[in-house]
């Protein structure tokens, strides 16, 4: 914009908006984490093992990273039919990592591991909360992802106009840390 | 390196702003007047929204205030309004409890949250930083869209059979989470949560611009220093909002599992008509942990914003330059900080570890330090000033009388021992509306009289906007000043029949005509009867504002002789703030009566070089 001065914060304003977003999704999780903590030191808590699912979904999503940042490499070479098939990749291991969510959430219920009603514990409907939201936000990503596809067709994304996906690479890792970061919070406090 | 950035970053932003490149008057309607984009149309938006919400809130005050100040007089008379919550005369007592919760709602989040932040922020940050709009005019817009749909949510509910939300604006479970408690909790709380949940994304998506705005458009020359202290207040304030309302939507996603999806998270073995329910194991105190994470910094939300905008009425209206402005702003720091770690201080009473309350107890105290910084700063500054009382100086005095009177009450509330005592009485409802609601609603006001001329290019009348402020300075006072003998008494918070206990009503004396005197019974009446007339005084406003608003006088171009940016640009700014280009700025906004100087007042826009009688010796164009 014509107002950008030295003064101004050299960082693109929709790049900036982003990394704001990503510290409300902080927040948002922080909390939900945090309240566990405070829930699971007043006992009477479930102990239980999660799904084998989840080791799997984990694998999943880092690779869709490595796939989602190899279609960022290929938009800044300007390689127009790799970045294609990249996104196309990462858009496939999302939602197959979506799909596996949600068997993960089968197994959990085979297992006896409630969401709510007479038989729930809040240690397991903890487990269902934060992956389910944690899923919505991938949701999103996966919106962003089928916008960037969109502009991959039209050839609209290369070196000279990288933000787009720059934004979206940012995000999708993001995405991909956090649930890293749950998964491993609920593995060490089960 | 810096000019390749700059560059590449106007090349992106033109291809998505397209209405920066475009002639606004190409717009069809519904882009201009509906949807529009433009920062100071969505302020107006706010502000027009946010009064209404103000007279509604104000008007369900005076429903259980009534209650309150005449228990025993026949209500038949609001039958037509209220229909079935006047049943034999009487209002309903859940009725009762759902209209405390909606004031209490609607006057923290629509009014003082949406209705001041929204409007301020949306209207000074782009004109007084220099800006053509928002970083992204699109999410603003949305931002009141989400507001607006909030509003509508939440409005339907006041008009459900079951009445709407009625556990409090705190909405603590089980209360709240089990309708069989009360039927406000019923279908009222589902649509409370679902505005709310609209309510946040539309706070959160404003906050994201205003830090993005603050951050990346300021014009040349505008440094962090030289920026007036609302936009410090706008600013921080939005980082506070980023940071702890995604707090309340976890608290309201549990809330909703709960009382939706069968979860446990707050509600532990409970037995309710003598039936148990299957709910076991979860902890109604996390959620009120969770609540005041976001509660307490909310305060600050709310207040701020008004602190901002009283530094720049004062300075203005006392042409002299704000005292301490560095210590204003580690002022507003310091509080916003503070704010996140005292939390627990609404929770004195949940049977916490005394040690931890003692921290908690501790942290509270502190904040006195940097809000007597500013109590102080506010008044050195009004001090040897060439005062100008315009209706805006009169409100920005009167929030910092509330501002220490009721600030002195917190410290009061803030110390653990005494807190228990006076836990959920009276004196915590006077302490919070004298400083929290009427300094914060005095600040929007101050800011309204103040920027109505740049908002619509037309000046309110100064003699309605003195009455205006006397009855409601005074009536003010007479509504939360008594409560605090009230609240030291012992009497609670939101009874509805407080005569039915003869713990806070029963004296054992009879009056002449053989009549049990009650206590209380005539502060009661004496703040109901204050509230009534303080309420019809704010139509003097109203009717001030939207008349003024196509009969008023024509507001010249500066009519404060005020230093700021926004004064600068023409009397009815179009979309894009300025014709020409944007105005350099060269020094802080706060050069009133500089010795030496030809007028009591220096632009930001005037270099230096031009005003060598009285610049300091350090001060030269860069």
């Amino acid at each position: 914009m014509e107002t950008n001065s030295p003064e101004a914060f050299n960082m693109n304003p929709k790049k900036f908006l982003l990394w704001l977003f990503v510290v409300t999704i902080i927040m948002f999780f922080a909390s939900l984490t945090s309240a566990y903590l405070v829930r699971s030191s007043d006992g009477d808590w479930l102990h239980f093992d999660l799904p084998s699912m989840f080791w799997i979904s984990s694998g999943v999503i880092i690779l869709s990273s490595l796939t989602m940042q190899l279609a960022y490499n290929a938009a800044a070479k300007n390689e127009f039919e790799k970045i294609k098939i990249y996104t196309i990749a990462t858009l496939l291991l999302g939602i197959i990592f979506l799909y596996l969510q949600v068997k993960g959430w089968g197994q959990l219920y085979a297992n006896k591991i409630y969401l709510g009603g007479k038989y729930s514990n809040p240690a397991g409907s903890f487990v269902y909360v934060l992956s389910l939201m944690h899923g919505f936000h991938l949701i999103t990503g996966i919106i962003y992802l089928i916008i960037i596809l969109l502009s991959a067709f039209k050839q609209s994304i290369h070196s000279g106009r990288i933000l787009q996906i720059e934004l979206c690479t940012t995000y999708w890792h993001f995405l991909d840390l956090l649930w890293i970061y749950l998964f491993v919070f609920l593995q060490l406090n089960n | 390196m810096a000019s390749v950035d700059t560059l590449h970053v106007g090349s992106v932003s033109h291809g998505h702003d397209h209405d920066h490149d475009h002639d606004h008057d190409d717009l069809p309607w519904i882009r201009k007047y509906v949807f529009s984009e433009d920062h100071k149309y969505i302020a107006k938006q706010y502000l027009i929204s946010g009064i209404l919400w103000a007279v509604l809130g104000g008007l369900f005050s005076l429903i259980f205030r009534l209650q309150l100040g005449f228990p025993n007089a026949d209500l038949t008379w609001l039958k037509p309004i209220l229909g079935e919550w006047i049943q034999n005369g009487k209002l309903d007592p859940e009725f009762y409890l759902a209209m405390v919760t909606m004031h209490g709602t609607i006057m923290v989040f629509f009014v003082l949250t949406a209705g001041l932040s929204g409007t301020f922020s949306n209207f000074l940050i782009p004109l007084q930083i220099g800006a053509r709009d928002m970083a992204s005019g699109f999410l603003n817009m949305l931002s009141y869209w989400f507001f607006f749909a909030s509003s509508v949510v939440m409005l339907i509910s006041v008009f459900l059979k079951t009445g709407p939300a009625s556990g409090g604006w705190v909405i603590y479970p089980p209360l709240s989470a089990l309708p069989q408690a009360v039927t406000g909790s019923g279908m009222g709380m589902t649509l409370w949560l679902g505005a709310m949940a609209l309510f946040i994304v539309s706070t959160l998506l404003g906050g994201l611009n205003y830090v993005t705005t603050v951050i990346n458009l300021r014009t040349k020359g505008m440094t962090f220093s030289r920026l007036p202290l609302t936009i410090w207040a706008f600013f921080i304030t939005a980082i506070i909002g980023l940071l702890s309302f995604p707090v309340l939507f976890a608290a309201a996603l549990l809330l909703i599992f709960d009382r939706s999806l069968g979860t446990s998270f707050f509600l532990s073995e409970i037995y309710i008509g003598g039936e148990a329910l299957h709910h076991e194991g979860g902890s109604p105190i996390l959620f009120q942990h969770l609540f005041w994470f976001l509660g307490h910094p909310e305060v600050y939300i709310v207040l701020l914003p008004a602190l901002g905008i009283t530094s720049e009425i004062v300075a203005t209206n006392s042409r002299k330059p704000i005292f301490g402005y560095k210590a204003m702003v580690f002022s507003i720091v310091a509080i916003a900080f503070l704010s996140f770690i005292v939390w627990a201080h609404h929770m004195f009473v949940t049977g916490m570890n005394p040690f931890l309350g003692t921290i908690f107890m501790v942290l509270t105290l502190i904040i006195a330090v940097p809000s007597a910084v500013k109590a102080f700063n506010y008044i050195a500054t009004i001090w040897r000033g060439n005062i100008v009382f315009t209706p805006a100086m009169l409100f920005s005095i009167g929030l910092v009388s509330f501002f220490i009177s009721g600030g002195l009450t917190g410290i009061v509330l803030g110390n653990a021992a005494t807190d228990i005592q006076l836990h959920d009485t009276y004196f915590v409802v006077a302490h919070f509306h004298i400083v929290m609601g009427s300094a914060s609603f005095f600040g929007m006001l101050a800011g309204v009289y103040h920027w109505f001329p740049k908002m619509f290019g037309r000046m309110l009348d100064d003699r309605l906007g003195y009455i205006h402020f006397w009855l409601t300075f005074i009536g003010v006072y007479l509504v939360f000043f008594p409560m605090h003998y009230m609240g030291i008494a012992g009497f609670p918070r939101r009874y509805y029949s407080w005569t039915g206990f003869d713990a806070f009503s029963y004296t054992g004396e009879t009056n002449e005509l053989g009549e049990a005197i009650i206590k209380f019974a005539d502060m009661n009446q004496l703040i109901t009867i204050a509230a009534i007339i303080t309420f019809v005084a704010q139509f003097l406003f109203i009717f001030n504002f939207f008349y003024s608003m196509y009969r008023g006088r024509v507001a010249s171009a500066n009519p404060w002789k005020s230093n700021t940016l926004e004064w600068t640009t023409p009397v009815n700014p179009g979309h894009g703030n300025w014709p020409g280009e944007i105005p350099q700025v060269y020094r802080w906004p706060y050069d009133y009566s500089k010795p030496g100087a030809k007028d009591d007042f220096i632009p930001q826009t005037v270099p230096f070089s031009e005003t060598p009688e009285s610049n300091l010796p350090n001060e030269v164009d860069e």
